[in-house]
């Protein structure tokens, strides 16, 4: 039992967003985005491209030895006294936890903020098992109340003004909020210090995973996660297998890439190292520490060199900031917890052309994602390479385009593409416009052409360029 | 020896915007370029390519390699994404190695922008033109990420004289054109354009100045819808205000 999304229409979901989403999308990202640029112009451009390449470049070697990486990980966590557990699919992960809930009778369960139970949909399978699910992060803890999903992968509620969230703290907590940030965070940090004392289950997503100790890391800034990760009794860490990373080395110029990128931060306020639980009877911390490595379609985008480096991405959500589309229709418009262009990216092909085959195009190829990606993610050509299995399948799928599309763009290349054709079309063109324009413009053109005119006009067919290049050389 | 120079019209620049292409024969001319136009060409496939069409793309590829590549000295355009498609997409759509690919590559090697062709080979930012008016540029996306002209543009038009140049905000966020987006979602299209609108009649501009045909007919049909008084006109329309086109 799940609430993943199993089809996606972006266009239906675009008219759903409220008015007022761009506007509180764009203050929030005007302001990380300048925050970044700040931090990157401190550091300089020439430093920042080389932690850039540096960046890809151990995500790509660390992505094309999983195995070996992975191998070492779980090697390392099970020395340490945890235990590792390997999940193929989102059902699977969710079973797993759901047995360690139920092994342990968990009531009520904590959570730091993470991607990847969003993803597998796990709060909505633990409460369907009677567990009481919290989530601790201000803004994941907001949108829970609500009953909705992040907007943002990494700032979940920043779409909400402090009146609409002092509204919901009335409705949902009944206490007396006024709008004013402070006074919110307080009494969310008075209710959630309850749970986080009664908790029988800390569960914790990991943004990277560091091989040669078998350490989890978490990067957090209001120290809810060390809360989840320390006071309950048992540590859930559900990690993506695409996480790991060979070591400490490595992890410090990831480190660097992310707190800058996501916050423009040069560090995160909480950087959490986890690996397993205490080894003597001193130290203090989770008696059972659980590691779920989770495959989800991962080794899928593997396969495939060309769509190999969406993996790359370390969720920092520099390119939903920076994203025309995404500031314009906020999260909920993708249909899927992870948004923006490395949304698109992972969701179509974690879920298939056919089921969101939509999402690929939506995007208008600006590029913009390309240059701000802290790992160089070429998401414009990997976007590029998802349109075309849209339309030509691949060995899992049929194409996913309709056939008289298809028809369509056979016919309309071999009008655009024989010299006459397109010459004769041009004027034909020319003449069968006469009734619609105005002022060299057309208002409202009929049928599927209106997707442009309910915009803005239509400007007229005025090709003359041809003839007046041959009367200037016959001159 | 004369530059010579084959115009890569494009199909948005020759169904709507003639003028451009005219304006851009008699710039070309006045610098000593010696100009051509290969007569056979047609659309380079962008819009299939990047709606997935690869198989549609490449045969348009192969017909546009075949009447440039039977051609000599540079290839001209007037629009950044379609001299993006050439350059970098085309040696995309065959095999590494094949005969096609490397067809492909030595043909993109000399097929430039406008504005790059002009700074960048000619070495020219004045062109003589005069524009007395506030400009205001709006950066397409092709051209600035895909080629990586930043400056071009803007030092052709700091070479007007007259010409104020005013900075968009938001210059180089997309308009939201993107070719098949536009019509594919076109209610988040809108949402784009009508901020673009927004944000050049918030500069006093009298006209605001783009390079690619995609962007000024979604950009122009915008500032039409909203009533404004601003003007988009391609950079080459600046800068040959004034000369009669014959």
């Amino acid at each position: 039992m799940s609430n993943v999304p199993t089809a996606i229409d972006f266009r239906a979901n675009v008219q759903q967003v409220p008015s007022t989403m761009p506007a509180a999308v764009q203050k929030a990202t005007t302001k990380f985005l300048g925050n970044r640029a700040a931090l990157v112009d401190a550091l300089g451009n020439d430093v920042w491209q080389a932690l850039r390449q540096a960046g890809h470049d151990l995500r790509l070697h660390a992505i094309s030895h999983l195995d070996h990486y992975l191998e070492q990980a779980e090697r390392q966590v099970m020395a340490a006294g945890g235990q590792v557990h390997w999940a193929r699919d989102a059902d699977e992960a969710r079973r797993i936890v759901l047995d360690i809930s139920a092994k342990h009778r968990v009531k009520l369960s904590v959570k730091s903020k993470s991607m990847i139970t969003e993803e597998i949909g796990l709060n909505h399978a633990m409460e369907a098992s009677g567990i009481r699910v919290l989530e601790t992060d201000l803004g994941e803890y907001i949108v829970q109340l609500k009953g909705m999903g992040p907007a943002h992968i990494v700032v979940p509620a920043f779409h909400l003004s402090t009146a609409e969230i002092a509204a919901l703290f009335r409705e949902k907590l009944g206490v007396d909020a006024p709008a004013e940030a402070q006074k919110l965070t307080q009494i969310a940090r008075t209710k959630l210090r309850e749970e986080f004392l009664a908790a029988d289950l800390g569960i914790s997503g990991g943004n990277f995973l560091v091989a040669e100790t078998g350490t989890i890391v978490t990067v957090t800034n209001e120290g809810n996660g060390r809360m989840c990760c320390t006071i309950p009794p048992v540590h859930v860490a559900v990690v993506g297998i695409d996480k790991v990373v060979p070591d400490w080395n490595s992890l410090t110029v990831l480190l660097k890439l992310l707190a800058r990128s996501a916050t423009g931060q040069k560090l995160s306020c909480y950087t959490q190292f986890i690996s397993g639980p205490p080894r003597t009877d001193a130290e203090t911390g989770p008696k059972e520490f659980h590691l779920v490595l989770l495959d989800n379609g991962r080794s899928r985008i593997l396969r495939t060199p060309e769509t190999r480096e969406t993996l790359l991405c370390i969720r920092c959500g520099a390119c939903l900031n920076i994203c025309p589309v995404y500031n314009t229709v906020g999260g909920y418009a993708y249909g899927y917890p992870i948004s923006g262009p490395t949304g698109v990216i992972f969701a179509s092909q974690i879920l298939g052309a056919k089921a969101a085959g939509g999402l690929p195009f939506a995007s208008t190829l600006c590029g913009a994602c390309n240059d701000i990606c802290p790992v160089k993610i070429p998401i414009t050509d990997i976007l590029l390479l998802l349109r075309r299995r849209v339309v030509e399948g691949d060995d899992l799928e049929g194409a996913a385009a309709p056939y008289l599309l298809r028809v369509g763009a056979q016919i309309g290349s071999v009008a655009l593409g024989t010299a006459w054709l397109y010459r004769f079309g041009s004027q034909i063109l020319k003449r069968l416009q006469a009734p619609f324009v105005r002022e060299g413009w057309m208002s409202n053109l009929p049928g599927p052409l209106n997707r442009w005119t309910m915009a803005r006009p239509f400007p007229a067919f005025a090709a003359d360029f041809r003839r007046w290049w041959r009367r200037r050389a016959g001159r | 020896m004369a530059v010579k120079a084959q115009l890569f019209i494009t199909c948005l620049a020759e169904q709507f915007f003639p003028n451009v292409l005219k304006g851009m024969v008699g710039l070309l001319e006045r610098l000593g370029v010696q100009v051509a136009f290969p007569d056979e060409q047609t659309c380079c496939g962008q819009p299939f390519f990047n709606s997935g069409y690869h198989a549609q793309a490449r045969e348009l590829a192969i017909k546009w390699l075949d009447v440039f590549g039977a051609t000599d000295g540079f290839i001209v355009s007037p629009s950044g994404s379609c001299v993006d498609m050439v350059c970098h997409h085309f040696p995309e759509l065959f095999p590494p190695g094949s005969p096609e690919h490397r067809r492909a590559t030595e043909v993109g090697a000399r097929t430039f922008e406008f504005t790059q062709f002009l700074v960048n080979q000619l070495k020219v930012t004045d062109v003589g033109a005069r524009f007395p008016g506030k400009v205001t540029y709006h950066a397409s996306c092709h051209l600035l990420r895909g080629l990586g002209a930043r400056e071009e543009p803007k030092a052709l038009l700091r070479g007007v004289g007259g010409l104020q140049l005013i900075p968009l905000p938001g210059e180089e966020t997309c308009c939201g054109f993107g070719g098949v987006f536009s019509v594919i979602y076109p209610e988040v299209s809108r949402s784009m354009m009508e901020a673009k609108v927004q944000a050049i009649d918030s500069t006093g501009a009298d006209v605001v100045v783009a390079c690619d045909a995609g962007c000024i007919m979604n950009i122009a049909g915008g500032l039409r819808k909203a009533g404004s008084p601003v003007r988009a006109m391609h950079l080459i329309e600046v800068l040959t205000a004034g000369r009669a086109v014959s």
